[in-house]
């Protein structure tokens, strides 16, 4: 379908091709069963001026909104989701500086980003704070002209990778959600360590650690926004990131339509190919229905949103609940088209379907985003 | 540092099929693209600029639509693209092509180093580079696989050999070919996309070089094209039929005296 | 330019068909041609109606075709040893020489190369010009490239034939520009056209799907490589007897502008496909590089190696050495098993002198089944395993 790019979004669709094609593809593999971070490619993703795309001109970037981000992660996916997932994590973890920074943090920061001199990460996640944020235990004091952090974040995507970190910490622990911050976080931070990097079921390129606050003190002017608006930054950075994760799920729901459908028309069974049978080509069909569905409500939500539309938590849920459960039944269908050779990790489709699995659950569960979705509804028909 | 760099917009002749039906040559949805070795070649080019300053000028032989080659150049840090184009110049062979190269680099001036794929995928002569360097009087080396140093006199290359390499200096100015072993080349940019799409490619007609007639295009060719051809096949044939299982069967029964 | 006579159009669109660069279009019933033309004259050649011809200046300075006589031959010497492909160009420039009544010499460059030179007469040459001197023990482009130019100024050959060589294809363009000469890349077949005495060098173009025969109507010497492998050498005869010429070069042309520092051998890959007698060989058609896991066991059962196309290498499935094609190496075993390689020409040059050959492909219009003397139609991933069990089970009993 013909969702009539500009010339410019024509152009980031390229490049982003370009790179999982050419540097993606024929490695994505060999990421996977190592388990091993893309450094180079992200380098190839920085020269080629991608880190740019979300990052405001005036900062050195290309001042693209959400939707631009979205097609970026779209391609990237489709190479591999666990390379994308640490763009993506990159974005997610500038995002509070972008929406709540001090023009001194933007100017310090987003040229950097903007030419993936130095990545960031996102830090909310601790052992008890999952679905329910307001858990976090993390803390910060103000000691002179430093702020004291202590505590432990959990499966902090690029943790121990990105240079930059976004934490959420209470300020006010008495005062519940309205206690939280943000603060930046630099690698080298004095207090400042990670933990062990962890063995995922998929997007295994991508690295998930642990991050490690222990007495860490960093300067005073590190704290994004105002104290005690680290929520309401967390829910807005959320809102517009979660476009993003549908995305990767419209990007590899393709990636899996594209072997199944290639696989069905070379593979011989009862003497023809496979595709010309009811059976397989009802299921393809149904991939790309689904498929396709995805990928506009994405677009539409992206568009929404760089709109400057006011209700955006809605829409963001839904499209990321949509696209996320389109691409576990999609590579799910595809591993069954593909049949014995689908199982076996020869074929891409095995990791496909490994990798989708992740989309249902982070940046929100499937069923924290239809709970957000349920209270909107409520809160819609109110009057 | 100063660099020109020569690209060839070939037909990405790997898309090429033989219709079995007429024998002739199937061209549809063939793509023309940058020379594969050029783009290594681009590649050293802008690191060495990126390293030690200066400027990379892309420089192409062809008909208008090579263009298209030279604005990607930029998109890949190229800072300039040059054409030398003219229906004087058709059916020029290696050595009319490399006179008239040099020529349009005399014409552009100034430089330390001129870098070339080693050849083109769709003539794969490997002569265009040596030509130019015979012409312009330049020191030169093919197949390089790495630059090791270089600075303003010289540099240090390692040129592949059947059997090894050989470490190699030479002085400046000079001509290299390099292999594809060189480097990793880079996917265009963006910001780069968006300047090469602004770009002015400068275009420079035979009359602008000053190009003398009987060197250039065919009359400059001393080479000329007989007969073009489509091999026969082989006698002695055999297909053999039936399920995988049943042709291996046939085959092992036809090998069995050869293994 | 390429004239097209609107008289004898007749709208066919056969010029079409065969223009490789999409340069002739067919409006109003008659052949157009626009920039992209090349004059390569494919369809000059299948105009029946003979509507196409080229038309063009000539090249000015011509040479007095009558001063020059003699067939040469490059021998590379490195390292040491005479390479091979000299005594290939030897056998082939024999065939040449008898044909034309001329006599054939072998040029050798190097440092203490004169023992060579008797090798090489017992390989087919009648002369041998030597030029030994320690600062010949390096190759450098600028001091091979000024000798051999000067040596054929002096005594005018009419062909000089040389290995398409690292070393070959690195300084014979620059002879040849240099001469104001043609010079034919990577020949595979070469003779004289026996009306004019004219050497018609055969060669594959595009990109190797088609097959070009190139001449050099006015310029000498005619210059082409050969890739090694292609010709065949004739059995050696120490008792030939031949003249040795020992050339003395001034000491002005041994003086170079480039310096070799340093000159590594490496490790050569462990197999090299040119000596072996079985190959199996893949393409694209193994989808990655585990395809190639599959050629293994069977290459290994066969007592063979592996050798690939060029669209597997370029995949970066398998390294340069096992290449195969007009861009890799040629070989000429007794078993060639092709597996999912279509057969462009540009692989097919590199193969096509192999004794036996199997092809297994899943198209049954590959242009490879025109090679092989077996045919398999069918998928390879089912193929291959099923062929290696065969062979293991047979050797068990």
């Amino acid at each position: 379908m013909d969702y009539f790019l500009t010339e410019e979004q024509q152009m980031i669709v390229d490049t982003a091709r370009e790179i999982a094609r050419e540097k993606i593809i024929p490695v994505r593999a060999e990421l996977d069963e190592r388990n091993e971070f893309p450094t180079s490619i992200l380098k190839d993703m920085a020269k080629a001026d991608l880190f740019g795309v979300f990052v405001p001109e005036e900062f050195g970037g290309l001042g693209g909104g959400c939707f631009e981000i979205v097609l970026v992660l779209e391609e990237l996916a489709r190479g591999c989701v666990g390379v994308a997932t640490s763009f993506a994590a990159n974005a997610l973890g500038i995002f509070p500086v972008m929406i709540a920074g001090s023009q001194e943090q933007k100017e310090h920061y987003l040229p950097d980003i903007a030419s993936g001199r130095r990545w960031a990460a996102f830090g909310l996640t601790e052992a008890s704070a999952g679905s329910d944020a307001s858990g976090v235990r993390t803390t910060a004091v103000l000691d002179g002209d430093e702020w004291v952090l202590n505590g432990t974040k959990q499966w902090i995507t690029n943790g121990g990778e990105a240079q930059i970190y976004s934490i959420v910490a209470m300020t006010d622990p008495s005062k519940g959600p309205r206690g939280a911050s943000i603060f930046i976080v630099e690698d080298g931070d004095p207090g400042f360590s990670y933990g062990k990097k962890e063995d995922k079921m998929g997007i295994r390129a991508s690295a998930t650690r642990e991050l490690i606050m222990k007495d860490c003190r960093i300067p005073k002017d590190r704290l994004v926004g105002r104290k005690g608006t680290g929520f309401i930054t967390v829910m807005k950075t959320l809102d517009i990131s979660r476009p993003g994760i549908a995305s990767l799920g419209v990007g590899l729901g393709q990636a899996a339509l594209d072997e199944a459908v290639v696989y069905a028309k070379q593979r011989v069974q009862f003497g023809k190919p496979i595709i010309s049978f009811q059976a397989v080509q009802h299921m393809l069909a149904d991939m790309a229905i689904q498929l396709e569905a995805a990928r506009a409500l994405v677009y539409a939500t992206a568009r929404h949103i760089d709109g400057n539309a006011k209700e955006v938590s809605k829409v963001s849920s839904m499209c990321k609940v949509f696209a996320s459960d389109m691409a576990m039944k999609v590579t799910t269908d595809a591993v069954q088209v593909l049949g014995g050779y689908g199982y076996m990790r020869e074929y891409p489709v095995e990791k496909m379907m490994r990798d989708a699995k992740i989309l249902q659950i982070y940046e929100g569960t499937n069923q924290i985003q239809r709970n957000v979705i349920g209270q909107e509804l409520n809160k819609e028909y109110a009057a | 540092m100063d660099i020109i760099v020569c690209i060839k917009q070939v037909p990405d002749t790997k898309d090429v099929r033989l219709d079995p039906e007429t024998n002739t040559l199937a061209r549809e949805g063939v793509e023309s693209i940058m020379n594969p070795f050029d783009r290594h070649a681009l590649e050293e080019a802008v690191r060495i600029k990126e390293e030690l300053g200066g400027t990379v000028i892309a420089l192409s032989m062809g008909p208008p639509q090579a263009e298209a080659v030279l604005r990607e150049a930029i998109s890949c840090g190229a800072d300039e693209g040059v054409l030398v184009s003219d229906r004087a110049f058709a059916g020029a062979d290696t050595w009319a092509t490399s006179y008239t190269l040099a020529r349009a680099v005399v014409t552009l001036g100034n430089f330390d180093l001129i870098l070339c794929g080693k050849q083109a995928i769709d003539g794969d002569t490997a002569q265009v580079g040596p030509g130019m360097a015979s012409q312009l009087k330049l020191p030169y080396v093919t197949c390089v696989q790495k630059l090791r140093t270089m600075d303003e006199t010289g540099l240090v290359v390692e040129r592949m050999m059947d059997d090894g390499y050989d470490v190699v200096r030479l002085p400046l100015p000079a001509l290299l070919t390099v292999v594809k072993d060189i480097n990793e080349p880079r996917v265009p940019s963006l910001k780069g996309k968006m300047r090469a799409k602004k770009a002015e490619i400068r275009i420079l007609h035979a009359a602008d070089i000053g190009a003398e007639e009987q060197c250039i295009g065919l009359a400059g060719s001393p080479t000329k094209v007989v007969s073009v051809f489509t091999p026969k096949p082989r006698g002695n044939r055999t297909v053999f039929s039936g399920t995988p299982a049943e042709q291996v069967e046939q085959l092992f029964a036809q090998l069995r005296d050869i293994l | 330019m390429l004239i097209v006579d609107k008289e004898k159009c007749i709208g066919c669109g056969v010029c079409e068909a065969n223009c490789a660069f999409g340069a002739i279009t067919v409006e109003d019933g008659c052949a157009v041609v626009n920039d992209r033309c090349t004059l390569c004259g494919a369809c000059v050649e299948n105009c029946e109606p003979q509507a196409l011809r080229i038309e063009g200046a000539e090249k000015s300075n011509k040479v007095n075709l009558d001063e020059w006589s003699g067939i040469w031959v490059f021998a590379e010497f490195r390292h040491g040893v005479i390479a091979p492909v000299a005594f290939e160009l030897l056998g082939a420039g024999r065939k040449l020489a008898d044909a034309r009544g001329v006599s054939l010499a072998a040029v050798v460059f190097g440092d203490g190369v004169e023992a060579a030179a008797a090798e090489l007469i017992a390989y087919g040459a009648d002369q041998v010009y030597v030029v030994d001197d320690p600062e010949l023990a390096q190759y450098r482009e600028d001091v091979y490239g000024r000798i051999m130019e000067s040596l054929i100024r002096d005594q005018r050959p009419e062909v000089v034939l040389a290995g398409a060589t690292a070393i070959g294809r690195s300084f014979i363009p620059q002879v040849a520009n240099a001469l104001n000469a043609g010079l034919t890349a990577d020949c595979t077949h070469l003779a004289i056209r026996p009306e004019d005495g004219m050497l018609l060098q055969t060669r594959p173009a595009f990109g190797g799907n088609i097959m070009a025969t190139i001449e050099c109507p006015h310029s000498r010497p005619q210059m082409a490589t050969v890739r090694p492998k292609v010709m065949a050498p004739m059995p050696p005869d120490p008792s030939r007897q031949g003249e040795v010429i020992r050339v003395e070069v001034p000491e002005g042309l041994l003086r170079s502008r480039v310096e070799v520092l340093e000159s590594v051998l490496s490790k050569q890959d462990k197999v090299n496909i040119q000596e072996m007698e079985i190959l199996v060989a893949g393409g694209r058609g193994l989808e990655n590089e585990k395809g190639f896991e599959l050629l293994r066991e069977l290459a290994d059962e066969l007592g063979g190696a592996v050798a690939a196309s060029r669209a597997a290498v370029d995949s970066g499935w398998i390294p340069y050495p096992h290449q195969v094609g007009q861009t890799g190496k040629t070989v000429c075993p007794k078993l060639y098993i092709a597996c999912g390689i279509s057969g462009a020409i540009q692989h097919a040059v590199g193969m096509q002198s192999a004794e036996t050959i199997v092809a297994i492909n899943r198209d049954p219009n590959a242009p490879i089944f025109d090679l092989a003397t077996y045919s398999l139609v069918g998928d390879l991933f089912e193929i291959v395993p099923l062929l290696t069990n065969k062979i293991k089970e047979n050797r068990g009993r």
